[in-house]
Order: structure tokens, then sequence, then C-alpha cells
């Protein structure tokens, strides 16, 4: 499936090719440590176990702050 | 994944067990509200100063600190808010825009301390300057050597007997990893949820009511109360030494979780060893800076030895 992936950090915007189920799988395709990232739908919190669709459009918000 | 405590949708998994939007609320305030009791951090008669950056942090400490004093029908007068400009080009003024927004939503009285004024350089000036003598400083040291100073210095203008930082459970036990693992145990005498001196006239005491949070869980109530927070990164932000250790930390979070919470407890355990030694080993009296005044442990102190070197003295 396609997910749309915008990183607050990075401030980039990037389409991923994603063959898994949830986020947890695409935190571990991005490489991205769940301790230091939020994921958010539509302003909607997710945890690891939140199912992913086709076309998703996600937020990757950093923990850590800019300073 | 259905909260625990009411079946609605989970949106984090705690130690206890997976929670809904309203009860991480409640837990992640009654954890910091049991931190400042437990710890004595606030006092009936305290005149309070929250140093803020403007960032995720600040904001929350800030926002639960006068919501505290609500509750315990204390006068939120008394709560003043100071941040430190250290004139940084495309940085600062985005936090202290933000600042100025959730202050003035609040009603709380801020004031802004800038270093251009205060010690007649911006940090930007300072390492240019200090580049052409051919001297090489770490941005994050000046940087932190004079907002320590300062902070001090307006905490007590203002009259202030406490002052409150936005320092979480990461920041300290990253800095307690970082002490152990550069062998400066002594360091770590002056962590804790509360730390200075107690009834110096030149000290304000700090306290740290999110000692217990962890940095997830302040973002987190950050985004979910809709605070005016922007990611912007300092252009000087190294990946140096402390981010390696909070990577390496946040990677045994992720597999073994309660690690940091782990280091914390044990940390507290401890803690009054560490004092105690740091007493008996460190005999010499607080002295005042002799250019300057403020407290120094030197003849003079740090920061007036940054400018100093930036006079070529």
């Amino acid at each position: 499936m396609e997910i749309t992936v915008h990183l607050e950090k990075e401030s980039t915007t990037q389409k991923i090719n994603f063959k898994g189920k949830n986020v947890e799988q695409l935190l571990q395709q991005l490489k991205l440590n769940p301790e230091a990232i939020i994921v958010t739908r539509n302003e909607e919190i997710l945890t690891e176990e939140e199912l992913l669709k086709n076309k998703d459009n996600l937020t990757i918000l950093s923990v850590v702050s800019g300073g | 994944m259905k909260c625990f405590q009411c079946k609605e949708k989970a949106i984090i998994e705690l130690q206890h067990g997976p929670v809904c939007k309203t009860h991480f609320i409640h837990y992640f305030e009654e954890k910091v509200f049991k931190t400042i009791q437990k710890y004595q951090l606030l006092e009936p008669n305290d005149k309070i100063c929250v140093a803020c950056s403007g960032g995720k942090d600040s904001q929350t400490v800030l926002y639960l600190v006068k919501k505290y004093l609500q509750i315990h029908h204390q006068d939120t007068k008394n709560l003043k808010v100071l941040a430190i400009d250290e004139g940084i080009k495309n940085y600062r003024s985005t936090t202290l825009k933000d600042l100025k927004k959730f202050c003035k939503e609040q009603q709380v009285e801020l004031k802004i301390l800038e270093a251009k004024k205060e010690l007649k350089y911006t940090l930007d000036r300072a390492l240019a300057s200090l580049k052409k003598k051919g001297k090489q400083e770490k941005p994050c040291h000046i940087c932190g050597v004079w907002r320590r100073y300062l902070i001090n210095k307006g905490a007590r203008e203002l009259k202030c007997t406490k002052l409150i930082t936005g320092h979480n459970l990461d920041d300290e036990a990253q800095a307690v990893v970082m002490n152990i693992f550069k062998a400066n145990t002594s360091l770590s005498a002056h962590l804790g949820p509360i730390s200075g001196i107690k009834d110096h006239e030149l000290f304000v005491r700090r306290v740290k009511p999110l000692y217990f949070c962890p940095e997830k869980e302040v973002r987190l109530y950050s985004i979910l109360k809709k605070f005016p927070v922007q990611f912007v990164e300092c252009p000087y932000a190294e990946e140096g030494y402390r981010a390696a250790i909070r990577d390496m930390l946040n990677d045994f979070e992720n597999k073994y979780k309660g690690t940091k919470q782990g280091i914390i407890s044990s940390f507290l355990q401890i803690l009054p060893l560490i004092k105690e030694k740091e007493i008996q080993t460190n005999t010499k009296p607080l002295r005042q800076c002799k250019i300057c005044q403020e407290p120094a442990n030197q003849e003079i102190c740090h920061a007036c030895r940054i400018l100093g070197d930036l006079h070529g003295k």
C-alpha cells in the first residue's frame, strides 16, 4: 500500500511503499524509534498497534525539541 | 487498542496499561501534582518564576503550575515567567513568539532578559568574535552558562523564591548517565527534583515538577492541550555526546520498558550520599564574582570569564 508520511523534524513529505499492516511495522521500515516520535493521522494520535490503510496520510512528530 | 479504564480508544500504552486521551491527561497531571507535593517543590508563600523557552516542556510546566496553584487556592499573581533571549537569529524569535502568545492566553506576566542588553553580546556575535580570535568554544557551552546566569539573576530581580524549570525524566536520566560515563559523579549532586543552595541571598532554588514525566508524555500532553509549540531547530544544535546518550537510552527504553524510570529511581536512592560527599569534599564557600557580584565558584564567575575572552583579556 502507499502511505504519505510528513516528517516534522526534517520538514519533508514522502510517499512510502509499505508492505506491513500497522504503525509499528511502518516505524520499523522507516528505522524510527517509537520512543522518539508520535504518529498522527488527521490530528488523531495513533498507537503502534493501529492498522494502516492504503493512501493514509500520516504526520510523524518529533518528541525531542530542537534546542 | 482500548483504554484499560474506560474502553475508549487508547492513545498511548503506559506501564500499567493502554489509556485514552482523558485518562492520559488525568494520569499526567496527577503525576506532576504528586511530584510537587511529595518533594515540597512549592510552598504556600512562594513567589514563583517559571523559566520558559517557549518549547513544549516550559509551556507544559507553566500551565500545570498555574493549575496547581488554582486547585490549591493560591494566588496566581505570584507566578511570573522569565525567558532568556540569547540572540540566536532565526530561532529564538520563533520560540519567543509562541511563548508571548501562550503567556497572553494564560494571563501571566512575561519578562524577557536579553543577552545583548545584559551582557552586551548576542550569542551569534560572541561566537563570531571568538572564532576571529581563534578560540573554539562550543555554542551550547556558552549558551548554557549565560542562560543559567541570566535565569538566576532574573528570578532574583523578580524577588522570586522558587525557580521552576521544564526538565523532564529524559533530561535527568541523560544527565545522570553522562555524569557516570564521564566520571563526573560530583556534578550529579546538583541534580534531583529540587536543587540549589537553600536560603542563600544570591541563589533562587530550582525545582522540576516534570521530573518523573518522560519526554514523550510531555510532547503528547502539549499536543492534546493544543499548546502553541512549533518545531524549530537551533542553528547551533549539535548531535554531540548528550544526543548519543539520548539515542542509547531511547533504544534501551524501546527494548526494555522502564529503563529511564529505573535510572531515576536508583539515582534518587543514592543522591543523599552524593550530596553528603560533595559537602565534605567541596568546602570552599560560595563567592561573589568580583566583576559582576553574581555567585561564583572562583574569583570571577564563568559568564564573566567568557566575556573576558571576548574582550581579549
